[in-house]
Order: C-alpha cells, then sequence, then structure tokens
C-alpha cells in the first residue's frame, strides 16, 4: 500500500520504528514511575490550586465585593481570563477536526494531547463566568428548564445565553471527540497491563476489540464529528465575540470582531500547544514522535493567524478613525494613548510583532525560540482580551463615571487557580492516557514514517529540498523506489511478499497513493 | 458485564497489513467465509475487500441533528410566541436571527451526542463490557483473521489453517469465546 511514496515531505515519525516499539514508546510513561520532572510540575501545580483556592473560597464566602470591579467596570480579569481560556482551548479541535478534513498528517502527532488542552482549557474558561455570578452554585439558572417561576425562561435573545450553548456545546463535543479517539487505545494499555491496572483499563476501553467493522464505524464517526466540529470551533469564538460585539459599546460595537476573535484563538491555542508539547515531548522522551517538523508547522499556523490578528488591530484603527464617529475614534485613542497605553503597547508588541520572527526557518525550527515566543503570543494575546475589556469600560459615556480598575489579590488568585487546575489535569492526563494517538501514528507510519518516506534529510543538512530535484522524472522513480522499502527485519518480509504482488496490485497502490494518501478517514 | 459468544474460532495472525490484505485477498479467492478480522489500527482498503458495506451512522448522524435543529428552534419559538412573550430591546417576539446561533449549537450538541450513543450501541461498546479478545497482540503489532469453526468438522479446520499459513500466518491458534 505504501510502496510509492513521497520523500518531499520530512518523515513525521522518526527512530525507525516498529509498530510494536510505537506501542512500547507511547504506553510506557503510563506503565512506570513517574520521573523527578513530573512531580516537581505537580508539586507546582498543586501549590497554585491550593493558594487559587483559598482566593476562590473568599470569593464564594465574602461575594464578589472581594474583587476591585467597580460600578463602570464591571468585567475585569474575570471575563478576560474566560476568553483567554476559551481562545487556548481552540487549538485542540482545531488540529483534530479541521486537519482532519484538510488530510494534514502531522496532526497524529499532536492531536491527543492538544485536544485534551482543550478539554481543560475549556473547564478553566467556564469557571470564570461560573464565579462571576457569586452565587456559583446557582449556575445551573442559566439553563432553559422547566421552574416554579412561571416559568420564567432564560433569554434566547442574548449572546450571553448563546455563549452557554457555545461552551457547553464545544466542552461536550471535545469530550466525545477525544474519548472516541482515546478508545482503541486504552485498548493497547489493557492488554499489556495485569492487575487492578487490567481492570481500570478494561473499563475505559470498553471493550475494544478492533473489529474491522468497528474500525470502520470509528473511522465514519470520526469523520462525522471532525465535520461537526469544524464549524463549530469556528462558531464558539465568533459567539463569544458577539458578547462585546452586539453590545452598543464604542470600541466593541464592531463587525469584525468575530472572525478577529477566531484568528486570535487559534493564535493563542497553538502557542500553547507548542508550550505544552515542548514541555511533553521532554518530560515523556516522545521526541521521534513530536518532532521539529510538528514544532515547525505549529509555527507557521501561528505566524499566519498572528498575521490576521495584526491586520484586524489596524482595521480596527482605520475604521474607527474612517467612521468619523468621535465616540469610536475615542475609544481607540484611549486605548492606544490612555491610562491603560502600557496593556494596548504589550498587546501590540506581543501579537503583532513577535510572531514575525517565524518567518524566519531557524527560529521556526529552534525549540528555545519557539517555547519563548509561544509563552510571549499567549501574554500578547491575554493583554488583547483585557485591553478589549478593561480599557473600553473604564471610559464611561459620562466622564464623571470614568474610573480605573486594578484587580485585588483575589482575582489573580482564582487566575492562578485555573493555571494550577489546567496544569494538575494535564499531567495527571499525561500519566494515565497515551499522549500521542498510538493508533492513528501506526496508520500513518508507512507514509511518513522515516524508514519509508527516507531519512531525515532535513534534520541532518538543514535543508528539506538537498537531493531530491532532478533534472528527468526517472531518476525520481529509481531514487524514491529504494527508500520505500526495508531497513528492518520486519520490513523486509513486506519487501518478500510484495514480490507476488501482481502488476494490476501495484497500479492501484500507485493510483492511490497519487491521491490524498492513507489518512484514516479516506474512503 | 463479560460477553461470552460460545464460539469456537480459528484465528491466523500476520504481522503486516499488507501481507494481511494480499491474505485476505487469497482466501476470498478461495471462498472460505472470514468471521472478523482485528487490526491495531484502521487499516485502509480493508473494507471493500472485506466486502463490508458503507457505515450509515453519518445518516443517523443527520437525523439527529436535525431533531435538534426542530427542537431548539421550536422550543425557543413557543417560548418566545407563546409561552411568555418578552420583548427584548425592540425586537419582535419571533425574532429568528437571534435563534440562529443557539438553533446551531444545539444540532450539532445532538448530532454529536446521537451518533456517538449510537456508535457504542451499535459495537456493542460500552464502559465495563468486556469482550472476548483473541489475542492481546492484536491492539499491539498483530493483524488477525478469524474464522467461526463452531461447526466444521476437523478437516475443514485443517484445511482452513493450510490455508492461513499459506498465506504467511506467523501464529495459528483456535480458542473457545
Amino acid at each position: 500500500m505504501s510502496t510509492v511514496v513521497s520523500n518531499v515531505r520530512p518523515p513525521l515519525v522518526t527512530g525507525n520504528k516498529t509498530y510494536h516499539q510505537i506501542t512500547e514508546d507511547i504506553c510506557s510513561p503510563t506503565e512506570k514511575l513517574p520521573g523527578m520532572g513530573w512531580v516537581l510540575c505537580l508539586l507546582g501545580s498543586l501549590g497554585l490550586l491550593a493558594f487559587g483556592g483559598i482566593a476562590v473560597f473568599f470569593t464564594l464566602w465574602f461575594g464578589i465585593g472581594t474583587w476591585n470591579l467597580n460600578r463602570t467596570v464591571g468585567w475585569g480579569w474575570d471575563i478576560t481570563n474566560f476568553v483567554w481560556w476559551v481562545g487556548i482551548g481552540h487549538a485542540g479541535t482545531l488540529i483534530s477536526a479541521i486537519l482532519l478534513l484538510f488530510r494534514q498528517k502531522w496532526r497524529t502527532g499532536v492531536n491527543r494531547a492538544a485536544e485534551a488542552m482543550t478539554i481543560f482549557a475549556v473547564i478553566c474558561a467556564a469557571f470564570f463566568p461560573g464565579i462571576h455570578m457569586g452565587r456559583m452554585w446557582m449556575a445551573f439558572f442559566v439553563f432553559p428548564y422547566p421552574n416554579t417561576r412561571g416559568p420564567l425562561w432564560v433569554n434566547f435573545n442574548s449572546p450571553l445565553l448563546w455563549d452557554v450553548f457555545a461552551i457547553s456545546t464545544y466542552f461536550t463535543v471535545s469530550l466525545l471527540f477525544w474519548y472516541t479517539g482515546l478508545v482503541p487505545d486504552f485498548a493497547t494499555i489493557r492488554d499489556r497491563a495485569k492487575g487492578f491496572r487490567k481492570k481500570i483499563y478494561n473499563f475505559l476501553s470498553m471493550g475494544w476489540t478492533g473489529s474491522a467493522k468497528h474500525w470502520q464505524r470509528w473511522e465514519s464517526l470520526s469523520l462525522v464529528l471532525a465535520g461537526l466540529a469544524t464549524p463549530l470551533v469556528l462558531s464558539v469564538h465568533t459567539i463569544v465575540s458577539f458578547d462585546f460585539a452586539t453590545s452598543v459599546i464604542p470600541g466593541w460595537h464592531t463587525t469584525i470582531f468575530p472572525p478577529y476573535f477566531v484568528a486570535g484563538a487559534i493564535f493563542s491555542g497553538f502557542a500553547m500547544v507548542c508550550t505544552l508539547m515542548i514541555i511533553t515531548r521532554s518530560i515523556l522522551s516522545l521526541e521521534d514522535y513530536i518532532t521539529i517538523e510538528h514544532i515547525e508547522s505549529m509555527n507557521k499556523v501561528i505566524v499566519l493567524t498572528g498575521s490576521i490578528v495584526g491586520v484586524a488591530y489596524l482595521t480596527e484603527l482605520f475604521v474607527a478613525w474612517y467612521s468619523g464617529y468621535i465616540y469610536e475614534q475615542y475609544a481607540f485613542y484611549n486605548r492606544a494613548v490612555g491610562p491603560y497605553w502600557w496593556a494596548y503597547a504589550a498587546m501590540m508588541t506581543c501579537n503583532v510583532i513577535s510572531p514575525q520572527f517565524f518567518w524566519f526557518r531557524k527560529i521556526r525550527r529552534s525549540l528555545v525560540w519557539t517555547f519563548v515566543l509561544s509563552i510571549v503570543v499567549n501574554i500578547g494575546m491575554w493583554f488583547e482580551r483585557f485591553v478589549i475589556i478593561a480599557t473600553t469600560l473604564a471610559r464611561d459615556y459620562i466622564p464623571s463615571s470614568w474610573s480605573y480598575y486594578t484587580p485585588s489579590w483575589v482575582e489573580m488568585g482564582i487566575y492562578l487557580f485555573t493555571f494550577g487546575l489546567f496544569g494538575t489535569l494535564y499531567l495527571i492526563f499525561m500519566r494515565v492516557a497515551p499522549v500521542v494517538a498510538i493508533a492513528e501514528i501506526k496508520a500513518i507510519l508507512k507514509s511518513s514514517g522515516d524508514q519509508y518516506v527516507g531519512p531525515a534529510v532535513a534534520e541532518r543538512t538543514g535543508e528539506i529540498n538537498a537531493g531530491l530535484h532532478h533534472d528527468t522524472h526517472e531518476e525520481h522513480l529509481t531514487e524514491t523506489t529504494p527508500d520505500t522499502k526495508k531497513t528492518s527485519e520486519s520490513d523486509l518480509r513486506i519487501g518478500e511478499t510484495s514480490i507476488d504482488k501482481n502488476i494490476e496490485d501495484f497500479k492501484e497502490d500507485l493510483n492511490f497513493e497519487d491521491g490524498e494518501g492513507s489518512e484514516k478517514d479516506d474512503k | 458485564m463479560k460477553r461470552v459468544l460460545n464460539k469456537k474460532v480459528l484465528y491466523g495472525l500476520y504481522n503486516d497489513e499488507e501481507i494481511l490484505m494480499t491474505a485476505i485477498k487469497q482466501i476470498k479467492k478461495e471462498d472460505a467465509d472470514i468471521m472478523d478480522v482485528f487490526t491495531p489500527f484502521p487499516v485502509h482498503g480493508l473494507d471493500p475487500v472485506l466486502g463490508l458495506n458503507e457505515s450509515r451512522l453519518h445518516i443517523a448522524g443527520f437525523i439527529y441533528g436535525m431533531t435538534g435543529t426542530t427542537l431548539a428552534f421550536g422550543f425557543m419559538s413557543w417560548v418566545f410566541t407563546r409561552d411568555w412573550p418578552i420583548i427584548f430591546g425592540g425586537k419582535p417576539y419571533f425574532s429568528v436571527p437571534a435563534f440562529i446561533p443557539i438553533t446551531f449549537e444545539f444540532t450539532v450538541l445532538m448530532a454529536a451526542v446521537g451518533m456517538v450513543i449510537t456508535f457504542y450501541l451499535v459495537c456493542g461498546l460500552g464502559f465495563g463490557v468486556e469482550n472476548p479478545y483473541l489475542d492481546p497482540r492484536i491492539t499491539d503489532d498483530k493483524f488477525c483473521i478469524a474464522f467461526d469453526v463452531s461447526h466444521s468438522s476437523k478437516e475443514e479446520v485443517e484445511a482452513l489453517s493450510v490455508l492461513l499459513e499459506r498465506t504467511s500466518a506467523e501464529e495459528v491458534h483456535t480458542k473457545d469465546i
């Protein structure tokens, strides 16, 4: 099936892996005692969780009077953090759904962890509107359920309610998508486990057997869920932006918000995936699966979406000026040079300037640069939300109600609480579940493993196209064919049996590989 | 919940999906009746070779989705025109554009949840279900072709195992499941 493959694209699985080695590499972190690095990270997360827990307790006990919100600035860090976390949560579903539809094979290396990140980020996000209600235990009021107040229903015309539906749907669908992908991999762990662990994974893997019909349905399900999740992921941040865009506040009331929020969400989401992947691959030694190619691909997305965000910022300024509407003009003038100028400057630097470094190939492929810049981007994206929310609200319609807002320690503590929550959940996930989708990696091994697509030319010479350019087509054929065979013992066997394949079969395969490649959903 | 099929199964384990595919083609050519094929990952092009019909899961998904659309839109319309009409911001009671986001979200929610539940039901999977399995290495790196030999004679079983071996099966076993 994979007799003829292109070696123009660098390998996505390095280290000459066999199927069994893939199982071994990815399952082993769940089977041995955690290393020191993991323990330290967990302690750090738990520390944040504990400190943040005090802040949460203060809020619940004394009410949101413990925050520094005032009559003018009714939304502060809480909604800033909410939008920030939701934005981060966008990358996971984008990677698993949109990249699946676009048949990007590199998604297989990072989709599992990115989806886990999505789910945990959405949990953190949902916490903020919840705690902003003050009486958090009344949060179920936002759902339209039959009640004794009439029944009095929620306001279906309100973007805040649309948000409730968008976030809860997004969370549910992402969770289902993620878990469905996990079931076959849990089965792999189950079949290696013994004793009590076997019982647990037996429960989690739902009795998966790997039957052909089940795989067929599984693929069909993944494809349709991806198709559903694609408009969903775009709708979620669109609806989050409606929270602002449908209001009549100068600076919020702009039609550019939905696309600009979506681009920003993907931007910050990918930055967070980069941060996490760099940590994950080194803690779990998964360098062969989450390669520099993966990091580079994500950095390309970051430079693209970062530029979109940059253009959106400038467009906003232009439109404010061009509108001839003094309130709008003032809102943006105030953002840039008003009392919050420092936040605006931080946003511009981190979001518009810093991703531009990724135009350089060396920087895109450097772990240190990527790590630093990905964090800078997320700081920038936090400032973007803060600028939109706080600067706009602080200048009310009447100058007598103008105000300034700085957070209290409680608000900061709650933000740290979500960091602790996110970190704890992610670290636990790293220990109990396969961080890379085992079955999906195996499915792309023959079209993207280095022993099949050729040696990692890019890694050694720093030039992807080295030795790949020929003047004639014949040279191509002679050179690519040997690469696709052998190197390890098990592969030799493949070579032997394919001898009795007749010419027709071979042709069939050729056409087949010419097409879309062997992504799992391709039928 | 442990599931027992009361079947005697003859199965061969292969080392590679390409060998498996050639083997299945060969076995099909000799008219042997394959019970099932088990693989560690979705093998491309396996369905047509095995003669599996296309999954109808997406049709179910469409129906669930449409149910969601109708439910959400119908409910919001009922609430705002019949049950408790309120004017919000001067909008009409029946303000269709404002209903679109929730209608869309609910459509996606119903389609996704419905499809996932259907998937687990039709596959006979679920938390706590223990389906009988042939070999633990099937979820690792072995590809398995299984025959139901509960009612086969000794000669037939013998012929099938020869067939498996002839198509380069690494191991051939029988198991009661």
